[in-house]
């Protein structure tokens, strides 16, 4: 999948990472229920954690998940990103969007429902993708296959950053 | 709602894992189980409590993802994201692995026997329904392979008393099939769903069918007689929608009382009843019991006991498995 020589998208626009989290008093109280928030949604996925297969960016820096595309309902046990592929015909949205919810299913408590989506109008096979990644059974059989899985924490891993 | 719910017992089934698929044989003496553990487990009844009799745990590399009883119930068949199928045959209380079939590209995502025992029925993510019949020296032989579906098929289920076959798949369509000069054929499309279709259920008469799905929806099909011999198909009579939250993915009808159950990606176990007084051309189905939160994760199967009416299995992303106790005033 990650062979080709040739990059896709050969000069990405590179974003601006946001700041670190502003840590409030209440994040030191032992006794505040905290809960889990888009905030702490958005750090698991880019952190230094996530990197496109194609660069060696992280996907924040890449706008590929912004923070404004992940809804968390901590209440009602509900998680979903969008992510926007790098260029409408990225042959690895569907890598980046099972990365993203490999992250997440490892990260998060098992009571999250984790819909992982492509941001509606920004990739030309948008809806084969959303069904692929809904697709519980198909994910699961995706994470036994040992190559796939390979390349699935090769992206989760990756810390070779040159920016 | 009168109709109650209630819980019988909760155990974990698949530690660590996901259950994903369970089957009672056919006097419901016995409950298999599987999971992505790659282990299939037996369980039977102690006194007031489930335990487990046997674990079977070689059969397969991969997920272990539908577990199917022969109709005698001396044989357990088994799919696996593997690519196989195995046949397991009961030896006192203990199962040893008789064949493994093989021919499947990939994922076998489900494996169904035929009412007379005679034909089994496999699906695959690579798109095929495979037939398969058995001779009584327990030699299996593929007998025909239906390529109808578009795309990965996840369910097969026969009809219960005719050699009749149904199949659903990610390509939201669902495919009856019968054997035409000694070759199986699709002969009706059942199209309506928008989304993936993920299980499939007969009334206990046949004629009708259940379907459940990624849109959120169940649907009722019909089997139409045109009373001259020519095979007309199926139609849509009844569609429940609003009362699921997430993807419906399994749903099974009772043989013994009629009643709908259905399993859930939202985490519910919902019971619906048959308006009795309906028009059967349009038939109405009502919402009769409903736990909300049956598992802490995603409802994966939802099987009723083939002896006693009302007692109901259901398993989870989780690992567990649940028993319940349905209620109706009229059952």
């Amino acid at each position: 999948m990650a062979g080709g020589t040739r990059l896709e998208n050969a000069n990405p626009l590179i974003f601006q990472r946001s700041g670190e989290r502003l840590h409030t008093a209440n994040d030191e109280d032992e006794d505040v229920l905290d809960p889990i928030d888009d905030r702490e949604i958005f750090d698991i996925l880019h952190v230094q954690s996530i990197n496109d297969p194609e660069h060696p960016l992280s996907l924040e820096e890449l706008n590929v998940v912004e923070q404004m595309r992940v809804r968390v309902n901590d209440q009602q046990n509900t998680v979903g990103v969008e992510f926007t592929p790098t260029i409408p015909h990225c042959s690895m949205a569907t890598l980046i969007g099972l990365s993203i919810k490999v992250k997440l299913l490892r990260s998060l408590p098992e009571r999250f429902k984790i819909d992982v989506r492509i941001t509606p109008g920004t990739h030309a096979s948008e809806d084969a993708v959303n069904k692929q990644l809904a697709d519980k059974e198909r994910v699961a059989a995706a994470l036994e296959n040992s190559q796939l899985l390979e390349v699935v924490n090769q992206c989760l891993t990756s810390n070779a950053r040159t920016v | 709602m009168k109709d109650t719910l209630a819980l019988v017992q909760k155990f974990n089934a698949h530690p660590d894992s996901r259950c994903w698929y369970v089957a009672w044989n056919p006097n419901g003496m016995l409950l298999a189980s599987c999971g992505g553990d790659r282990a299939i487990r037996i369980w039977g009844r102690e006194g007031d409590s489930w335990e487990c009799k046997t674990v079977l745990q070689d059969g397969h590399q991969r997920t272990v993802r539908k577990v199917a009883w022969s109709p005698c119930g001396n044989y357990l068949a088994s799919a696996s994201f593997d690519a196989t199928t195995c046949i397991w045959k009961k030896k006192n209380d203990d199962f040893e692995c008789l064949t493994v079939l093989e021919g499947h590209e990939n994922e076998v995502k489900c494996v169904a026997w035929a009412p007379s025992g005679n034909l089994l029925a496999t699906c695959s993510r690579d798109k095929s329904v495979w037939i398969w019949e058995v001779d009584e020296e327990d030699e299996y032989e593929c007998v025909s392979v239906v390529n109808a579906h578009t795309q990965d098929v996840k369910h097969v289920v026969w009809h219960p008393t005719q050699e009749l076959l149904a199949s659903c798949s990610y390509d939201n369509n669902v495919c009856v099939y019968k054997e035409e000069d000694d070759d199986w054929e699709c002969r009706a499309t059942l199209e309506g769903h928008t989304s993936t279709v993920w299980g499939l259920s007969f009334d206990p008469s046949g004629q009708r069918l259940a379907s459940c799905s990624d849109d959120r929806t169940v649907k009722i099909w019909k089997e139409c007689n045109t009373g001259e011999g020519a095979y007309a198909g199926w139609k849509c009579v009844c569609t429940l929608s609003g009362f699921h939250g997430r993807t419906v993915y399994d749903v099974a009808w009772c043989p013994l009382t009629g009643a709908l159950a259905t399993a859930c990606g939202d985490d519910g176990v919902r019971v619906f009843k048959e308006d009795e007084t309906a028009d059967p051309d349009q038939p109405i189905f009502f919402l009769s019991a409903h736990v909300p939160k049956a598992h802490a994760q995603d409802v994966n199967c939802i099987a009723w006991h083939p002896k006693e009416a009302g007692l109901l299995v259901s398993c989870s992303d989780n690992g567990e498995i649940a028993l319940w106790n349905y209620q109706s005033e009229n059952i």
